[in-house]
């Protein structure tokens, strides 16, 4: 593992002044790359990717490579979508790197749709981003003019040729999924799809689609220039190149870092963030966006990678009671993820059990409503956390929370019920003792105190 | 007379249209394009844009009423979306709603009498690092403080007033909607 803190792959433009222009972009190099790709033969930009050990830098940590390749051979029409519907909470980098550095985005999907054989692509950005989406649609212009889209490209497989859109969101968290977004994309309810056929077969207008993160599409030109193998070294285990952090909450200096991957929680907070504000100590974090599982103090030394997050032996299994760990499904245990990059600390004066209350409200405001379980079910944790961070709560509610989110897990057509019930199962196996003082506090649970314990069976 | 869009409007509709391979893949941007013509989108505005798409209204108003962005009701012209989720809630992002809310009078999700200001509680609108934040039309305003809120708010106060002197029609939306009332419980 390479731990070279100076290296910018993604951020490489930001703070040069003009950084969105096509011209500033090019004097910087831009557009070398995918001269370079046109030279080369697709199938082998395509392996290229597969060396780096480029991942998915949405949410899954899915491999970039791997992705690409169940495009089916024979298609004639292939459509790459870029999802830049960046929605999770704690998250930020998406709506920076647009804005510093559109034409980076555009060299990659270039790269991205030469590889797969897309003609038109589009640029799916969240629809508050008013002013990103004018810098982006003003680089589709600029690109368009200077001959770089809509003009045939001689290449080393025939001519290419790509047109590019802008398509703008109007507010629903749930179009940051893939095949919500596509739903979207074609002008409906952004329901997310039952999978499989999954998009790389049947995605927008029926034809095999490529979605890919803002980010991950940024990594392409670097990978392309200094090849996959350069990328993957950078990285650590199966995870290649930088990443990118937004750290916000109790830290000193908050901000949207590219950084070494791997770096671990605690060299990200007190080297380079500052540490915690306020002469207070660190109570706990969530290391990737607010759908994933918290990390208390003592797990501060993991990596922040897609797999040491995922399986480090040093951060707890998330439980659906004490001693019980959740299934996510095969006996398969569940630690927490890297996500989305999203990392947002709080001190030891945070009310965590209002804090959860705040992310369960959020995923109840956001459930399309399409599956029970997460419609019905995010609405009790919601409901439920809420009373208990009044002081509110009733005998058996921190049972009622761990039983209703273990229904929704794994139980609905898309992730959104996932990222509902771990952080809350996750909030009370690591605070589990701030849970449980908040109940003590509510005269309702007190005066309940001789009633049978546990679970929605005991509930009248 | 049916409703129709502006020339300016349908330039822009006939571009949009020809990013797609069929017409009901344009439905958001013509629904964007709608609510900047018309304010909001009433009944009226539903059926227009499903004439224009070649969808359904029906179908219209289940995807208009699915998304956050695009309102039934009228508006005010400065539409404030104060971020209250976790990394805002973590810097203060309650006391500057609560500091908004005192200031206009209004509660979240209410418009002022005037007209000037909607505001909305909003979930997390991705600029975490600078929390607390909201949005304001195109505007993102980062790091606030209840005296940076109160500038923002004179400082929109002022050019809403400078607004309305200029066309008395002032109010809601950008434009006024020719021939349609306002809905049932719109506030402006």
């Amino acid at each position: 593992m390479a731990m070279d803190a100076s290296l910018k792959i993604v951020t490489k433009n930001f703070g040069v002044a003009d950084s969105h222009k096509l011209s500033v972009y090019q004097q910087r190099g831009g557009m070398q790359a995918f001269r370079k790709a046109l030279s080369m033969q697709p199938a082998a930009l395509v392996d290229e990717v597969k060396k780096s050990n480029l991942r998915g830098r949405g949410g899954a940590g899915f491999p970039t490579g791997m992705k690409w390749s169940f495009i089916p051979k024979e298609a004639k029409t292939v459509y790459l979508v870029v999802n830049a519907d960046e929605s999770e909470p704690g998250t930020c980098k998406d709506r920076e790197l647009l804005a510093y550095d559109p034409h980076l985005l555009l060299e990659g999907m270039l790269i991205a749709s030469y590889a797969l054989g897309c003609k038109h692509a589009y640029i799916y950005i969240r629809g508050e981003m008013m002013r990103e989406a004018r810098i982006v649609d003003d680089a589709i212009d600029e690109a368009y003019a200077a001959g770089l889209l809509g003009k045939d490209h001689s290449t080393a497989a025939g001519t290419f040729k790509l047109d590019v859109t802008l398509h703008r969101g109007a507010g629903a968290y749930i179009c940051g999924e893939e095949t919500g977004l596509l739903n979207s994309l074609e002008g409906k309810r952004g329901w997310p799809r039952l999978k499989p056929p999954f998009p790389a077969v049947r995605g927008l207008f029926n034809a095999p689609t490529v979605v890919n993160n803002v980010e991950t599409i940024m990594n392409l030109p670097d990978i392309v220039q200094r090849g996959g193998e350069w990328f993957a070294g950078v990285g650590m285990g199966k995870s290649g190149g930088t990443r990118i952090v937004c750290v916000s909450g109790h830290v000193v200096k908050p901000g949207v870092y590219e950084l070494p991957m791997g770096i671990s929680s605690r060299a990200l907070i007190y080297d380079v963030c500052g540490g915690i504000p306020n002469g207070r100590t660190l109570k706990g974090l969530i290391p990737g966006g607010s759908s994933m599982p918290p990390l208390d103090a003592s797990e501060l030394d993991v990596p922040i990678e897609f797999d040491a997050l995922m399986t480090d032996v040093r951060i707890k299994d998330v439980e659906v009671k004490p001693g019980v760990p959740f299934d996510l499904g095969g006996g398969r245990k569940l630690k927490t993820m890297a996500g989305s990059g999203g990392v947002v600390v709080f001190d030891d004066k945070t009310d965590v059990v209002a804090l959860c209350a705040r992310i369960m409200e959020f995923y109840a405001h956001e459930s399309c409503g399409q599956c029970t379980p997460c419609r019905e079910g995010s609405g009790w944790l919601a409901r439920v956390c809420r009373r208990l961070a009044r002081g509110e709560g009733e005998h058996g509610d921190i049972e009622l929370l761990a039983n209703v989110a273990n229904g929704i897990g794994g139980n609905t057509i898309c992730a959104l019920g996932d990222a509902a019930a771990w952080p809350m199962l996750g909030f009370i196996t690591k605070f589990r003792a701030d849970f449980e003082a908040k109940l003590a506090q509510s005269p309702k649970a007190r005066n309940a105190a001789t009633a049978p314990a546990g679970g929605l069976g005991a509930r009248a | 007379m049916p409703l129709e869009f502006s020339a300016q409007s349908k330039q822009r509709i006939e571009r949009v249209l020809s990013r797609y391979p069929n017409k009901q893949a344009a439905l958001l941007p013509v629904l964007h394009i709608a609510q900047d013509e018309f304010g909001h989108l009433p009944d009226p505005v539903v059926e227009l844009v499903a004439k224009t798409v070649d969808v359904s209204p029906a179908h219209v108003f289940g995807v208009v009423t699915f998304y956050t962005m695009f309102h039934r009701a009228r508006h005010g012209r400065n539409e404030l979306m104060v971020c209250t989720n976790i990394s805002c809630m973590l810097r203060g992002g309650y006391e500057i709603l609560h500091h908004i809310e005192q200031r206009l009078g209004i509660k979240a999700g209410q418009t002022t009498s005037d007209g000037a200001f909607t505001l909305v509680e909003e979930e997390c609108l991705a600029a975490c690092a600078n929390a607390p934040m909201m949005i304001c039309g195109q505007d993102y305003f980062l790091d606030l403080t209840p005296q940076k809120v109160d500038a923002i708010l004179d400082d929109l106060r002022r050019r809403f007033k400078e607004q309305q002197k200029m066309s008395p029609v002032g109010g809601g939306g950008s434009s006024t909607l020719h021939g349609v009332g306002p809905l049932p419980g719109a506030k402006a």
